[in-house]
């Protein structure tokens, strides 16, 4: 191995790859810097892919999220269509699929997450379909397009922020559309009960067709392509195309045979430090491990951003912490949910403003402090709710429940 | 196809013919313009996108929404009267010459 600069290598060009890339460079790096991305598209938003890309509002320009020549300007080498088929974190290389071998002085691992697959039989079947890159949207439109020739219904499993998003943009395209959630209510990890319902409401009032409690047993289809949906109750939900939506699973395997500590993810500290020295991770392929020992998975924009910042700092010897309150957004039809915190484990809740409005933010408490808040429409509560969960200051019940109290105020003090 | 200006933090300026329908956001991410970040793909929801329309032109310009307003109150770099969110602004025929300042930073 030689002495000279190899430079840094970076898995996954997604938003936690790119960010380390760029953030690298902002940082004074004057090495080489590769990002290698499996996809054959240069880095592109994922966030439209459910909404305005699958409504047909945009074009592939519009999805760029850095243009091939930009990363080039910053003398970033950006290799698309690549697969890592190896990492050896002792002779610091990795290997690709093609057999071509990379050495690194830092590596950045920001290989995402893949979607869970339907665990029933006929989930092969041509029209099941999952939503995570710009090709698997491009799939779902064309089986929009494919329901809407044929009068076909749209069935999506799981009721999650990804099901949902679907189910409002195939409505905003006149198709018909049933959610199938196998628990009793939507978004039951994330969301409060009077929340989870006031969502029902909002989809059942759009055309939806929610079934709760729904345990998909199989797919049917004919000639190989779906026809149908069938629940453990013996429903039949026939289908020209089902998403399914049942969360996803970080990919890890790379780290975990290269001898990297993973635990439903690539375990990292809040510096995005692995358990290997000169290896960062970021993303939605982490698990960060908080001061209690427990490990909590973010799959986010921000998580991407911040951590992939965090991983920079780490490569080039600094601490930089990322510990800021996670927030989130999902918009479907006109209303957009901005959650800050997390809101597991809250015993009591405030509405602030009235669900009837559609206006309004639901504050999560826990033993009297403040955890989260969920707003809809109401970006000013959201920001500010991101202020007072980074500063630890609790409103009462009391307080945040009175529209006229200004709850801005109590940071001031 | 209008002619909009955007002037990167380096004080380079770059003059993009963009179709009418796209954001301003869009148009520069598509066409490597550094200083923006638009980290939320532009759906209002990370301030990353944030500019300094020409003042003279504003008024030119739909009002911001309210969504947009709050999330300017959380942008990094200074905000001032003209700041508006890139994403938030379509391209149209009207707006043909329009010069944005992009501002130091984004994050």
């Amino acid at each position: 191995m030689s002495n000279a600069a190899q430079g840094m290598v970076i898995i996954g060009a997604g938003q936690a790859g790119v960010q380390v890339s760029e953030s690298l460079r902002a940082g004074g790096y004057a090495g080489a810097i590769t990002l290698l991305g499996d996809e054959p598209h240069p880095p592109y938003h994922r966030p439209p892919l459910s909404k305005a890309w699958l409504a047909g509002e945009i074009d592939a320009a519009q999805l760029t999220m850095r243009a091939p020549e930009a990363l080039a300007r910053k003398n970033i080498t950006l290799r698309t269509g690549v697969k890592v088929s190896a990492i050896d974190t002792a002779a610091r290389t990795v290997t690709l699929s093609d057999g071509s071998v990379l050495a690194y002085d830092g590596l950045a691992l920001a290989t995402g997450a893949t979607p869970r697959a339907l665990p029933v039989p006929g989930a092969d079947a041509d029209g099941v379909l999952a939503l995570r890159t710009r090709d698997d949207a491009s799939a779902i439109v064309s089986h929009l397009q494919y329901c809407d020739e044929k009068g076909l219904p749209v069935v999506v499993i799981g009721g999650g922020f990804i099901g949902l998003e679907v189910a409002a943009t195939a409505r905003k395209r006149g198709l018909a559309v049933t959610v199938l959630e196998a628990a009793p209510r939507l978004l039951g990890r994330v969301l409060a009960p009077l929340l989870s319902d006031w969502y029902a409401q909002l989809h059942t009032d759009h055309g939806v067709g929610i079934v709760f409690n729904a345990q998909v047993s199989a797919i049917d289809s004919k000639d190989g392509h779906v026809t149908a949906v069938t629940t453990a109750d013996g429903r039949r939900f026939p289908a020209g195309l089902v998403i399914v939506g049942i969360g996803v699973t970080a990919n890890d395997s790379l780290a975990k045979a290269a001898g990297i500590e993973c635990d439903r993810g690539i375990v990292v500290d809040a510096c995005a430090h692995t358990s290997v020295p000169g290896v960062v991770a970021a993303g939605d392929c982490t698990a960060r491990r908080l001061p209690d020992g427990s490990l909590l998975r973010l799959e986010s924009v921000q998580n991407a951003s911040e951590q992939g910042r965090s991983a920079a700092a780490a490569l080039l010897g600094q601490e930089r912490s990322f510990v800021a309150t996670p927030w989130f957004w999902s918009d479907q039809y006109d209303k957009k949910l901005q959650m800050a915190g997390l809101s597991s484990g809250a015993d009591h809740w405030a509405v602030r403003g009235t669900l009837a409005s559609g206006a309004f933010s639901v504050f999560h408490f826990r033993g009297g402090k403040l955890i989260a808040v969920d707003s809809v429409n109401a970006s000013k509560d959201h920001l500010l709710a991101r202020k007072l969960l980074d500063a630890g200051v609790s409103p009462t019940l009391a307080q945040t429940a009175d529209t006229t109290f200004d709850l801005a105020g109590l940071l001031e003090k | 196809m209008p002619n909009i200006t955007y002037i990167e933090p380096s004080g380079q300026s770059v003059t993009l013919s963009l179709p009418v329908g796209w954001n301003l956001m869009q148009g520069a991410t598509a066409n490597g313009v550094d200083g923006i970040l638009g980290e939320c793909g532009g759906s209002c929801a990370c301030a990353t996108c944030h500019c300094y329309v020409d003042a003279s032109r504003l008024g030119e310009l739909p009002p911001p929404s309210e969504g947009e307003l709050a999330m300017l109150a959380n942008v990094s770099s200074e905000r001032r009267p003209n700041s508006r969110l890139a994403c938030q602004i379509k391209v149209s025929d009207a707006l043909d010459g329009l010069v944005v300042t992009l501002p130091p930073t984004q994050e």
